[in-house]
């Protein structure tokens, strides 16, 4: 088997055209006209070649819900979409709240190869808010945990938040908080607001997400730590956001491409696949994440992808479970509302997708630049496709996809995770 | 128009009128010795109710009966959706029976959309009631009886509620009547105001077709129709208000606030009521009070949404005239 990959003819970045050649798993030559022998080459015919992408939020469900998703399934839909590495959620069956669970997680990636796994842990035992977990023990074991998360529930306790926030900062980590109050948000249904006054499915209010976030950031300011807030979701949240990074509190968010692109009016099908938290929200949050995508106010994307068994999916709206699939349409979406619509340039995914999440999870060998000497995590682009979302294409174990039909542009034909391909053409290896 | 009647707001005006006259022709047929119409002979409808509610299950099964159709209830409680039978899988089964029609009622709002919408079953679909959603025929049977008593029985034919000023007083937040009512109402040319503490009406509200108060004394006197819905004693411990008696001294309505309504005007209450609470006995048993009119006319009103949707005849859509409706006895 050759060992040598010459990508040829690759907008890098969305620039010029270049070559880009393999050896292993490093990167050892970027330019034009570079020499393939000995080498496979990959005609790139102008597609756009990024750093393998980083998603900071995937829940895997193994272990516990193997009928929705595994990690050998997960991360083949995150090779699909273009991914090298993604940070597996700790709402598993048992809770991964100790090293023996987040181990097990990590090698079950290894072992696969399509894409490395890096387990988060669970600020408190069993998600249940009360007692901290062993953060410590979790971040030396194998699966070396540096992010910490209840997501699926909201650290809601001032006391644990702060404990939590401070005693990561012995090993560089960081808290990812799921800001949800819950008090203010018991039997919500979707955004408070015109939609659900109509549909008289119980409100979720803006200020149930925005009270908890500007909790946090004063909290993190307090203890000198860092603080990360999963999917953002309304306008008043990133207000608060760019208000603390501009007092230098160090606070780093993220926004899922479904709050990218969609609103709480499809709700009005009472289609549970728009069925998400936190909810769809309004236009005008829509266009307030974009623009805090774009100026850095929001630093990445993260896919948030929950997968969910058809018949979870396939009821009325109050039994349905939340969340959607998204590994495999993020890039699409993403280029639909922030490249496509002139506010982000590939450079600039790059960084939201790549770059940024990998430093925030401190994960070392990607979201590295397309240079020589750099580790092989690739993806290629082809950003003048545009077709409709088929889900019965889908490599992820569930179909729960709010994008069904939707014409979308962008299609990830090639990913290498350490010079390695994991999708050639497209096709899984 | 639709197959299927799952919100008021579906209604155009000429729908909801036809329906109305037709109504008056229904309660022509309670007046015979015979109350029965052979209309929907071998058709079978069931009454599929996840929520219990004796009234309006009844209500329904009478006017399905009186006009000739095949009757199945089903309730919930102590079925195979007690085990966990999901709503897709029992709607299925009961089609494999050859069901015509389904009048579903269902705590989860937007239960009978689903089901009319997700391709699991072709069967006409009313909603009897669906969460804090719709219950359109609660709507028509009130549009009805404020018709009748405010323009006439013979007068309203054909004419719509233009201009008469109706107030519904109390907990709009957790209500399908109200939404239900705003939207006919509105519809059908009525000035609504919605009454309660600001606690009880959603947020969004400012975007429905109409006014809002948290003052009820100063709404009487303008007011054709008064409806109090009923409130929940639970509400209280949600901190939606501080006691019951706070809640029907400011929002409640007795006799002295009954005085400060214009002559004609009436109480009306979509039922059960919680006497003591948004209503004194007094108000509630007094002539100008319809409740039990209106449990007469929901058998007449639903009589005529069961033969419109399933008797062959077509609603009218908008913009086309309303045709007279067809009687009871040419449709023999």
């Amino acid at each position: 088997m050759m060992s040598k990959t010459l990508i040829r003819g690759a907008k890098l970045l969305g620039g010029e055209p270049q070559d880009v050649l393999i050896d292993g798993e490093t990167i050892i030559q970027v330019g034009a006209g570079l020499s393939a022998e000995g080498a496979e080459v990959v005609e790139a015919g102008g597609k756009v070649l990024l750093p393998g992408l980083v998603d900071l939020h995937t829940h895997l469900r193994e272990p516990g819900r193997e009928d929705s998703e595994t990690v050998l399934t997960g991360t083949r839909a995150a090779a699909s979409g273009g991914y090298t590495a993604v940070f597996a959620m700790a709402n598993t069956f048992p809770v991964a709240d100790t090293a023996g669970v987040v181990e097990q997680v990590w090698r079950l990636g290894k072992e696969h190869g399509y894409c490395d796994v890096r387990p988060i842990g669970a600020v408190t035992v069993g998600l249940e808010g009360q007692k901290l977990a062993e953060l410590g023990a979790m971040h030396e074991s194998a699966a070396g945990v540096t992010v910490f998360s209840d997501d699926g529930k909201c650290v809601h306790d001032a006391v644990i938040m702060r404990r939590a926030l401070e005693y990561v900062k012995a090993f560089d980590g960081v808290v990812a908080q799921h800001a949800q109050e819950p008090r203010l948000t018991e039997g919500a249904q979707m955004n408070e607001g015109v939609v659900s006054a109509e549909l008289g499915l119980g409100g979720w209010p803006a200020v149930a997400e925005e009270s908890v976030i500007a909790r946090d950031v004063l909290l993190a300011d307090h203890v000198g730590s860092r603080v990360h807030i999963c999917h953002l979701s309304t306008a008043g949240s990133v207000e608060i956001v760019r208000w603390a990074k501009s007092r230098g509190i160090r606070v780093t968010a993220e926004v899922t491409p479904h709050h990218l692109l969609l609103t709480d009016e499809l709700v009005r099908s009472y289609n549970p696949v728009y069925k998400v938290n936190p909810p769809l929200r309004t236009e005008r949050d829509v266009l307030a994440l974009r623009e805090a995508l774009a100026d850095g106010t929001i630093d990445i994307v993260a896919t948030d992808h929950a997968p969910h068994p058809h018949e979870d999916k396939d009821c009325e709206w109050a039994a349905a479970a939340m969340g959607m699939v998204g590994l495999e349409t993020a890039l699409s979406v993403v280029q639909e509302t922030m490249v496509d619509t002139g506010l982000l340039d590939w450079a600039g995914v790059a960084d939201r997708m790549s770059h940024a999440p990998a430093r925030i999870g401190r994960a070392e060998g990607h979201g590295r630049p397309v240079s020589a000497g750099e580790p092989a995590n690739l993806t290629l682009v082809d950003t003048a496709y545009r077709g409709p979302v088929d889900p019965a294409g889908f490599a992820s174990r569930s179909r729960n996809t709010p994008y069904e039909g939707r014409e979308l542009p962008g299609r990830v034909t090639h990913t290498w995770l350490r010079g390695k391909a994991t999708l050639v053409d497209g096709k899984l290896t | 128009m639709q197959r299927h009647l799952i919100s008021a707001a579906d209604l155009t005006r000429d729908d909801a009128v036809l329906i109305l006259d037709t109504a008056e022709e229904m309660a022509r047929v309670a007046d015979r010795p015979i109350k029965k119409l052979p209309t929907l002979r071998g058709r079978t409808v069931v009454n599929l109710f996840f929520e219990d509610s004796t009234r309006t299950r009844i209500s329904f099964e009478a006017a399905e009966k009186r006009l000739s159709a095949d009757v199945i209830n089903f309730s919930a409680k102590g079925s195979s959706v007690s085990k966990g039978e999901s709503l897709k899988d029992t709607a299925q089964t009961l089609e494999a029976m050859g069901v015509d029609a389904v009048v579903i009622r269902h705590g989860a709002s937007g239960a009978p959309y689903r089901l009319a919408t997700s391709g699991w079953i072709d069967a006409h679909v009313i909603n009897a009631g669906d969460g804090t959603h719709q219950h359109p025929t609660q709507a028509l049977l009130d549009a009805f009886t404020m018709r009748r008593r405010l323009v006439g029985r013979d007068a309203g034919l054909g004419h719509d509620l233009n201009g008469r000023r109706i107030t519904l007083v109390g907990d709009v937040l957790h209500s399908r009547v109200a939404r239900s009512n705003v939207d006919l109402l509105h519809t059908l040319g009525a000035e609504v105001t919605l009454v309660a503490p600001p606690t009880l009406l959603p947020v969004g509200v400012e975007t429905w077709p109409c006014e809002i108060s948290y003052d009820l004394d100063s709404t009487l006197p303008k007011s054709d129709a008064v409806m109090m819905l009923r409130v929940q004693r639970e509400r209280m411990n949600a901190a939606f208000f501080p006691t019951e008696r706070e809640y029907s001294r400011r929002y409640g309505l007795d006799g002295d606030r009954m005085a400060r309504m214009p002559e004609h005007a009436i109480v009306m209450h979509p039922g059960p009521m919680v006497r003591g609470m948004e209503i004194t006995a007094e108000v509630a048993d007094s002539d100008r009070c319809t409740v039990v009119e209106q449990v007469a006319n929901g058998v007449s009103i639903r009589m005529a949404v069961l033969y419109l949707l399933l008797g062959g005849a077509e609603f009218q859509t908008a913009g086309t005239p309303a045709a007279p409706a067809r009687t009871a006895e040419e449709n023999r």
